[in-house]
């Protein structure tokens, strides 16, 4: 999606019509538009305004007022570690910090060879099995910092 | 044919399930086996729990790791047979014996999208019984059972289910509050990934009740596994006539996806992200119940308050009304996290002692060090000492005690917790996850952070906290929502209990160990 070529603006048109019977549909099109995509680049802003009919204000103020919506493309790998009070309970901070150091990138960034995105999340709904974590939508328990490595290991070099 | 359970619950997931069921049909070799991809028990810390259904009952066996597979198997895990990972008849644990299991009865139990095996264990009866009545005795049968709001704030359900009955329009909405962002909660996920047709029962009913023909269900994104099963479970019960053009009366349901913004838990906002907005708070007036999801007459309920209406109306609000104590009645489904030896799902008449949930169930800390502080009720909830848990688990008991229920989410933590961090933690999430609209909450909660890092910096102590504490004082009352206005719980609490915490010199200062 880096130069929006017109087959770009013609999948956004279809997706938008795909959801034309759902009532304020432009998350789910965001959703779409970001698992086909890898993120949701700004060129969309006025094709999704025209095809709804509001104004590229208010598309670009809905995209940056939610964090899954990226602005660029993810690593490879999306790591996203928990942060919230339960995992901080049993070392969350610990392993953030861990996977830091390991990855040589904070939260929020990607490897500069674009293998790995870290990112933080707040509750993953795994309370009772933390540390957990998420390895590109995958649900992860106990993750120490060994369970950690092997499993960027495992996923980076497939 | 053997059969044998291995959940599909993300929890069980997370600590390779999956791997579990594919080496058991590896080990199987030439013996017919049928593996049934059921919802957890709830006794997470045996996750992934096998179970294999022999004469004697469903014999379990957990937690059971993909390696250890082979070396089960070779034991006789098909026969049932002895190991020191087999738990026995998982129907006679008495962590599961001890449960009054209304909401969670068949989650585990069944496979979360088999019709028939849901109305084999019970499933429909609810719904079957509100259609017998008229709707005004349905949302009259529902203020009787005195079911709660299971989302946090605990408003009598019946209230507003006739509040919107009571609004005339030709268009009125259910939905379903799945945004389920606290911290140590995770049952309304554990529902629908183990027994998504109870929910959509509830939703069956509440539609019958108020007159509603559409139906939301929010699911914050974090779930994609409980986003899946819901999905296929709503085209499950459409295909069955239990919802969709087939049913006896109009109502459809459809799932919404969240995108990572904790304020959209908070009803208003969930309504502004349904509508496809920026999720920003609401002021209230107007109600939900009367100005909702596109302005109409909409009906705002957690998973668990819904779930819980199938079982009130098959089983009669009496019996539902007759367990519980004071102004909660009724089951709550606990949820218990963090730093514990013995996770998981606890569900149980209002009532019961926190000390016991978490000593006698749970079984004290993961890590064996002694507990020393819990937060019930999410961010927003307040942090209770080792010594202040001798609490009765109802609403209005940790209000006395300025505590909250909420959600039914209760972490631990052991002696090695630093709660000045944890209090800096309260007010950075605040700051990351505010809304933005009112200034208390967005500036507050930034400047919250920095007062704290100066109190435990060991600056200007006195006047820090003084400073702090008008803060807490200014977002609890000048907050539109309660995400401002509770902030301060787990902070004050911490400041209250743990005071020794938010000195430079602090014993657990500068993190764990
Ligand atoms: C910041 C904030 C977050 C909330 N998050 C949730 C949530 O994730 N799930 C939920 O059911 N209720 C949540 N609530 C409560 C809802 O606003 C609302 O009270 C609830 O959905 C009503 O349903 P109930 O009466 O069945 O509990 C939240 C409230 C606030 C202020
Ligand atoms: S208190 Fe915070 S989250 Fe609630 S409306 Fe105000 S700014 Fe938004
Ligand atoms: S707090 Fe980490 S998964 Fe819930």
């Amino acid at each position: 999606m880096v130069s929006p070529g017109s087959s770009v603006t013609d999948r956004v048109r279809a997706l938008v019509a795909a959801h034309r019977g759902d009532r304020g549909a432009l998350l789910p099109i965001l959703h779409r538009i970001q698992a086909e995509f890898g993120y949701v680049d700004s060129d969309v802003v006025p094709v999704l305004a025209a095809e709804l009919n509001i104004s590229r204000a208010d598309v670009h103020g809905v995209i940056t007022f939610y964090t899954d919506f990226r602005s660029e493309p993810a690593g490879r790998t999306v790591l996203k570690l928990c942060r919230a009070e339960a995992c901080q309970s049993v070392g969350a901070e610990q392993l953030v910090a861990h996977a830091e150091q390991v990855l040589g990138i904070k939260c929020g960034q990607t490897t500069p060879d674009g293998s790995v995105t870290l990112e933080q999340v707040f509750c993953l709904g795994n309370c009772a099995l933390g540390p957990a974590g998420q390895v590109n939508d995958r649900v992860r328990g106990r993750l120490s910092p060994a369970r950690l490595d092997a499993l960027l290991t495992e996923t980076v070099n497939r | 044919m053997t059969t044998i359970y291995v959940p599909r619950d993300s929890a069980a997931l997370s600590l390779g399930a999956d791997e579990v069921a594919a080496k058991l049909r590896q080990a199987a070799g030439d013996r017919p086996i049928q593996i049934i991809r059921n919802g957890s028990h709830g006794m997470l810390w045996l996750e992934p729990l096998v179970e294999v259904v022999t004469e004697r009952g469903r014999i379990g066996y957990g937690p059971v790791e993909p390696e250890a597979v082979d070396d089960l198997v070779a034991a006789g895990l098909f026969d049932g047979a002895d190991h020191e990972l087999c738990q026995g008849v998982v129907a006679d644990l008495p962590w599961l014996k001890d449960q009054t299991r209304l909401c969670f009865a068949r989650v585990g139990v069944t496979d979360p999208l088999d019709p028939d095996d849901y109305v084999a264990h019970g499933g429909l009866a609810g719904l079957r019984k509100a259609l017998e009545k008229t709707p005004e005795e349905v949302v009259a049968e529902v203020t009787d059972s005195g079911l709660r709001g299971r989302g946090g704030a605990g408003f009598p359900a019946g209230i507003k289910w006739k509040t919107v009955a009571g609004t005339p329009g030709p268009l009125k909405f259910i939905c379903c509050n799945a945004d389920e962002g606290d911290s140590g909660t995770f049952a309304d996920r554990m529902l629908m990934e183990g027994d998504p047709f109870t929910l959509i029962e509830g939703m069956a009913i509440a539609a019958y009740a108020v007159g509603a023909s559409e139906g939301y269900i929010y699911i914050r994104s974090e779930y994609p596994d409980a986003v899946r099963t819901m999905r296929e479970a709503i085209a499950v019960a459409r295909d069955q006539g239990w919802i969709g053009e087939k049913a006896g009366h109009r109502f459809d349901l459809h799932v919404r996806v969240g995108a990572g913004a904790y304020i959209c838990g908070e009803e208003t906002a969930m309504l502004e992200s349904l509508e496809g907005k920026r999720g920003m708070v609401r002021a209230k007036p107007p109600i939900p119940a009367i100005t909702g999801l596109f302005g109409k007459p909409t009906v705002v309920n957690n998973v668990l308050t819904l779930a819980s209406v199938p079982a009130i109306l098959a089983g009669g609000a009496a019996a539902y009304q007759e367990l519980g104590v004071e102004r909660s009645r009724g089951t709550q489904v606990f949820q218990l996290a963090g730093n514990v030896a013995r996770g998981g799902i606890f569900e149980t008449a209002f009532g019961m002692t926190l000390e016991k949930l978490i000593h006698t169930y749970g079984g004290g800390t993961r890590t064996g060090r002694p507990v020393r502080a819990v937060q019930v009720g999410g961010p927003l909830g307040a942090y209770l000492p080792a010594d202040g848990l001798d609490l009765p688990m109802e609403y209005e008991a940790f209000a006395a005690a300025g505590a909250m229920l909420g959600h039914g989410g209760v972490v631990v933590f052991d002696d090695t917790v630093d709660m000045g961090a944890m209090a800096r933690f309260a007010m950075e999430f605040c700051a990351e996850e505010s809304c933005g609209k009112c200034t208390p909450c967005r500036v507050g909660a930034v400047r919250g952070v920095e007062v704290i890092d100066k109190i435990r910096a060991g600056q200007d102590p006195d006047d820090n906290l003084a400073l702090l504490g008008d803060l807490c004082e200014l977002m609890t009352e000048g907050s539109l929502c309660a995400m401002g206005g509770l902030t301060p719980m787990p902070v004050r609490s911490a400041l209250l209990h743990f005071a020794d915490d938010f000195g430079p010199g602090s014993p657990n200062g500068g993190g764990h160990r």
